[in-house]
């Protein structure tokens, strides 16, 4: 409340605010900074939300069949989850520099010479997006838990009509997955748009900008600039992007979520 | 990991062979940053940019590590961030505990519309929260200090609430009805049935608000100024503010912040995945 409240006043917390009304929103429209700040969050989030989807669930279908030292290739895939915070920016950071990094090591050995990644504001967002392949073990947890409650009955009577390898994950495990799926989308949706520590310890929204997520921008604006006022009215633009998604997502359920003793139409 | 009760297809032959190649693979490339990272943080300085690159430090240069970590007050760091991770774990374990039993066994009017509510507020993210946390702590004179760090944990957080909410719902209701006919309270109830009970899900909730103190940086970079009170992550970022990264101490010092994470995955593994397997039983 106090935030909403805030977000119609200019206010630098030194001086009294002052009421502005809703100028600070009028504002928003004509700040190219912003416009940037959420094609840049919109762009990330495309991106990064289906690879994660994606990259959990074929992580989980691997690790899926049990045979000996299965165990060790599943802590292998999630251990990388913990390396959240500023340690997972610092290993990429190293993994992506140009000159001793490992990926560029790699490339040059097929003669490829790598991009300045980081560096070069064409490549930039791209190799946020890249390096989340690291944080793929937690969707792959998620999925793992999801496919235990899948009753084995339906293999057995999908095999017993002749489906194949491919036929049961179309046909059983993905519309039995969906309700996990689903719960993954929202949670990655949500936490994409709070993305922060990436771009502020490896690039601080630079180079040119091309990696100023919407929340770096709140920072600056309330953190750098102290326009608290102006922070909170952004705030408040995130909050109903991230409300309207996620509304939109639950809607959206009726159509591809399936779940299991729910009477079909 | 659980045994899979179900019986699933299991790749024969020369699939077999196929999927493990396969699996190998991925997991050299999911290894491959955190071998990387252990090789550059025994790299002397000459050798980090070296051309052609090494693959292994030609000699492992064991002492970057204590240098690293006493070239910055790494000792002071952690003991603040242990500080800040401790008092949450209690905060959490303690006003979510309360309000969970509430919304698992009590009965009040609005009890239904008020949970929603707590959950709508999963949705408020925290850079939201943020500028108005900032201004109410900075109006009491509560800023550079850990307060407004540990202070929210003792309000609740609403996803552990319903994580507990959850495992408190599958205790049978019997155990509680017998304990309240020999006269215990609300309270004693609480302590001596349904907590004991419930140890994998207060488990749970005590290594998800660890790791989340431990890695969480948007929240002191606000909050603490002075270099004294910074947390591991804060100090860690110091490394990057100087003009020369010193790569080889970055990437040691990065290791060591990490391995208690990695030591609490492996020791809570059991009780972790039990707590979060409640999560999956209908609200």
């Amino acid at each position: 409340m106090i935030s909403l409240l805030t977000s119609f006043t200019d206010w630098d917390l030194l001086t009294d605010p002052l009421w502005v009304g809703l100028d600070n929103y009028r504002n928003l429209a004509t700040d190219p900074l912003f416009i940037q700040s959420i094609k840049v969050t919109l762009a990330y989030t495309a991106a990064y939300v289906p690879l994660d989807l994606a990259g959990g669930l074929l992580l989980a279908l691997l690790v899926r069949p049990q045979f000996r030292g299965i165990g060790v290739f599943r802590t292998i895939f999630y251990l990388p989850t913990v390396f959240s915070g500023v340690a997972f920016v610092v290993v990429w950071l190293w993994m992506l520099n140009p000159n001793g990094g490992l990926i560029n090591l790699a490339l040059g050995w097929f003669g490829i010479e790598g991009p300045r990644w980081l560096l070069d504001p064409k490549y930039s967002l791209w190799a946020l997006v890249m390096m989340s392949f690291w944080g793929w073990g937690r969707s792959m947890a998620l999925y793992l838990g999801g496919m235990q409650s899948i009753p084995g009955e339906l293999y057995e009577a999908a095999a017993m009509d002749g489906a194949g390898s491919v036929r049961q994950f179309f046909a059983v495990t993905l519309p039995l997955l969906s309700p996990t799926i689903f719960f993954n989308l929202v949670l990655s949706v949500i936490a994409t748009f709070q993305s922060f520590t990436s771009a502020f310890v490896a690039t601080n929204g630079g180079p040119l900008d091309s990696t100023l997520f919407l929340v770096l921008y709140i920072y600056r604006q309330a953190f750098e600039f102290f326009h608290m006022g102006y922070a909170a009215a952004l705030a408040w633009v995130l909050f109903a992007i991230v409300l309207v998604l996620t509304l939109l997502l639950l809607r959206s359920q009726k159509f591809w979520v399936f779940y299991l003793g729910e009477r079909s139409k | 990991m659980k045994e899979y009760s179900t019986p699933i297809l299991q790749p024969r032959g020369w699939q077999r062979y196929l999927h493990i190649g396969f699996l190998l693979t991925v997991a050299m490339i999911f290894l491959a940053p955190a071998l990387w990272m252990i090789s550059s943080s025994l790299k002397p300085d000459y050798e980090i940019f070296a051309t052609p690159p090494t693959l292994l430090p030609v000699s492992p240069r064991w002492q970057n590590y204590p240098e690293a970590l006493t070239s910055l007050p790494f000792g002071r760091f952690a003991i603040n961030t242990l500080i800040i991770a401790l008092s949450t774990i209690i905060g959490h374990l303690l006003s979510c505990s309360i309000v969970a039993y509430g919304f698992a066994r009590l009965q009040a009017p609005g009890k239904g519309f008020f949970f929603v509510l707590m959950l709508s507020t999963l949705m408020l993210p925290y850079p939201v929260t943020m500028v108005p946390l900032f201004i109410i702590f900075s109006k009491l004179g509560l800023i550079n200090n850990f307060i407004p760090l540990i202070l929210p944990a003792f309000f609740g957080n609403a996803f552990y609430i319903f994580l507990l909410r959850q495992s408190f719902k599958q205790i049978p209701a019997d155990l509680e009805d017998a304990a309240r006919m020999d006269g215990a309270t609300t309270f004693q109830v609480l302590r001596n049935v349904i907590l004991p009970l419930s140890r994998p899900a207060l488990a749970t909730v005590a290594i998800f608000t660890f790791q989340a103190a431990w890695n969480d940086f948007l929240g002191p970079l606000i909050f603490l100024h002075d270099q004294s009170l910074y947390t591991l992550q804060l100090g860690l970022s110091l490394f990057r503010g100087a003009y020369n990264v010193q790569w080889a101490y970055l990437m040691a010092a990065s290791l060591v912040i990490t391995l208690p994470v990695i030591a609490i995955f492996f020791i809570a593994q059991k009780s972790f995945i039990e707590g979060v397997g409640f999560t999956g039983t209908k609200i």
